[in-house]
């Protein structure tokens, strides 16, 4: 039997990773405050969390904040269905899978934002086209993972799917969706990041939206304590999106 | 040599296996995995076959099972062929083959969940196959947290719950001890007496096939055949204290002249491979 991770020992992770951030931003502070780190380039932390209060009240960082939630909000969704559809419909499908698959992988690899200005033509300058490029730039892991958690599913586990008659529907709710899930929510996971980067990214390009478009503001302005505050946002929703994600993940393998 | 089953199982058939042959292609041409099989189980009975490694005695359990549709004969449930998988037969499998995602209760509950049983009904009845395999107080654990014997008792719960009329087993405890094997060997036998369930062993474990069967039915190294049929005349109920009869050990014997013979053939013909593809290389 394999023994569980204890409260105890969670609590103790949770506390060292604590410790850790807390380490690194006084050595930074440090670094900086006696002049190895340059404080025109890198400002002091101090004054990062100090320019936190000012970015909410002044320049509404809140409402900048669910703007790109929201987006990345649409965007997962839109990976979850047309990226798991896909990649089940590599799965189910050889001939496509055997065309397709390395077209996909090849896609990781592409700079979709540098397709920006396409995405401008075709959707205008709108939260819509920031979406997009980010479901673009997500989309191939999340195919990639799916087909790769399909096909890794144990032969004998969809032997006892037949034995009981299962239809070909069931067979894949019931069973390859649920021995597939870790590697379809690591494919999610990346497809998050990759929309992620995109969508703040696309802000800032085209001066539009949330958080990205705050950085870009503030970066002009040379408010470099404020812009990398705002940048704090960026990693708290990227926090929040991963926890979600884990909490999703483990809600589904248990509802089956 | 093609074997029909003798006595009261040739009277009432619950499955009937007639002339069953399948080949495989390969890259080194056609494979005959079992040729020209015949015999029949009855209502209750417990049969087991056995056979040297790479005899097809795996392949016989996909054939029967319904996993395997390409071959030629004829497979019958209660005289009604089999094309693929049939309501009648529960299999377990060789391989762990528990839901890793579900706990032992909703994995013993998934055929009956398939089925469209209410849960209430369903999880009654799944807590009372937890209950027969002897793994009560485990039921909200994942399979994750528990030994090889007790997933093995999980599977075979789970396929007891769809209350199959023939029980077909593809050497389910051949990952485990040999303590294990002989004390689930008794838990099956329980089971088996006292649900008069018709059981289809396979298995290369000649103490477990005596210990279990009404009948051993020996299959002959490649192209399986069915070589021998023994009855095994040992009293019931049975448990595992009857491996220390003397009956007991002249079935083993018995049955160990035919099995020997064709567990050298298996040996020598696999070295004799081994050779030949290192020539080749």
């Amino acid at each position: 039997m394999k023994p569980g991770i204890g409260l105890a020992s969670r609590a103790g992770a949770a506390v060292f990773g604590l410790v850790s951030i807390v380490a690194t931003v006084a050595l930074v502070e440090l670094l900086i405050r006696v002049g190895i780190v340059n404080r025109f380039i890198v400002p002091l932390p101090s004054q990062i969390l100090a320019a936190i209060p000012r970015i909410i009240v002044e320049e509404n960082v809140l409402h900048r904040f669910w703007q790109t939630t929201q987006e990345i909000v649409w965007a997962s969704l839109l990976l979850a269905f047309f990226g798991v559809g896909a990649g089940a419909l590599l799965h189910r499908v050889p001939l496509l899978r055997a065309a397709c698959e390395n077209w996909v992988g090849a896609l990781a690899a592409a700079p979709i934002v540098l397709m920006y200005p396409l995405f401008l033509v075709i959707f205008g300058r709108s939260a819509t086209t920031i979406v997009m490029i980010g479901f673009a730039a997500g989309l191939a892991p999340v195919i990639l993972k799916t087909v790769e958690g399909l096909a890794a599913t144990r032969q004998v586990l969809i032997d006892v799917g037949r034995s009981f008659r299962l239809s070909p529907a069931q067979l894949f709710w019931r069973i390859l969706l649920p021995a597939a899930l870790p590697s379809v929510f690591v494919g999610l996971k990346l497809g998050l990041i990759f929309a992620m980067i995109n969508i703040v990214g696309v802000e800032f390009l085209i001066n539009f939206g949330g958080l990205g478009q705050l950085i870009n503001e503030l970066a002009e302005r040379y408010d470099l304590p404020a812009t990398y505050g705002a940048i704090l946002f960026v990693i708290l929703a990227s926090v929040v999106f991963f926890e979600a994600a884990e909490r999703l993940e483990r809600w589904l393998r248990r509802a089956d | 040599m093609s074997t029909e089953a003798s006595g009261s199982a040739r009277d009432r058939r619950l499955l009937a296996v007639e002339r069953v042959t399948k080949r495989f292609a390969t890259r080194d041409g056609p494979i005959i995995a079992v040729e020209d099989v015949s015999f029949a189980v009855a209502p209750g009975e417990f049969v087991s076959i056995i056979g040297p490694s790479g005899c097809g005695k795996s392949t016989l359990f996909n054939i029967i099972g319904g996993l395997i549709g390409d071959y030629d004969g004829r497979v019958t449930v209660a005289g009604e062929p089999v094309t693929g998988t049939h309501p009648a037969i529960g299999m377990v499998f060789q391989e762990e083959s528990t839901f890793p995602w579900r706990n032992v209760l909703d994995n013993v509950a998934f055929p009956l969940e398939i089925a469209g049983m209410a849960k209430e009904e369903r999880l009654a009845r799944a807590e009372k196959f937890i209950s027969m395999v002897g793994l009560s107080g485990f039921e909200r654990r994942l399979p994750a947290e528990l030994s090889g014997g007790m997933r093995q008792r999980v599977a075979l719960a789970r396929t007891l719950a769809s209350e199959p009329r023939i029980l077909l087993m593809d050497e389910p405890f051949a990952a485990l001890d040999e303590q294990t094997r002989l004390l689930l060997g008794d838990k099956v036998l329980q089971i088996q007496q006292a649900l008069a369930q018709t059981t289809l062993l396979i298995t290369h474990n000649l103490t477990e096939a005596v210990q279990l069967s009404d009948r051993v039915l020996v299959m002959s190294y490649r192209p399986g055949r069915l070589k021998r049929s023994v009855e095994v005349r040992l009293p019931h109920p049975r448990d595992s204290e009857v491996v220390s009869s003397d009956a007991f050990g002249q079935h083993v014997a018995e049955i160990w002249q035919d099995l020997r013979e064709e567990a050298s053939r298996g040996i020598q013909d696999d070295e004799a491979r081994m050779l030949e593809r290192g020539r080749r290389r």
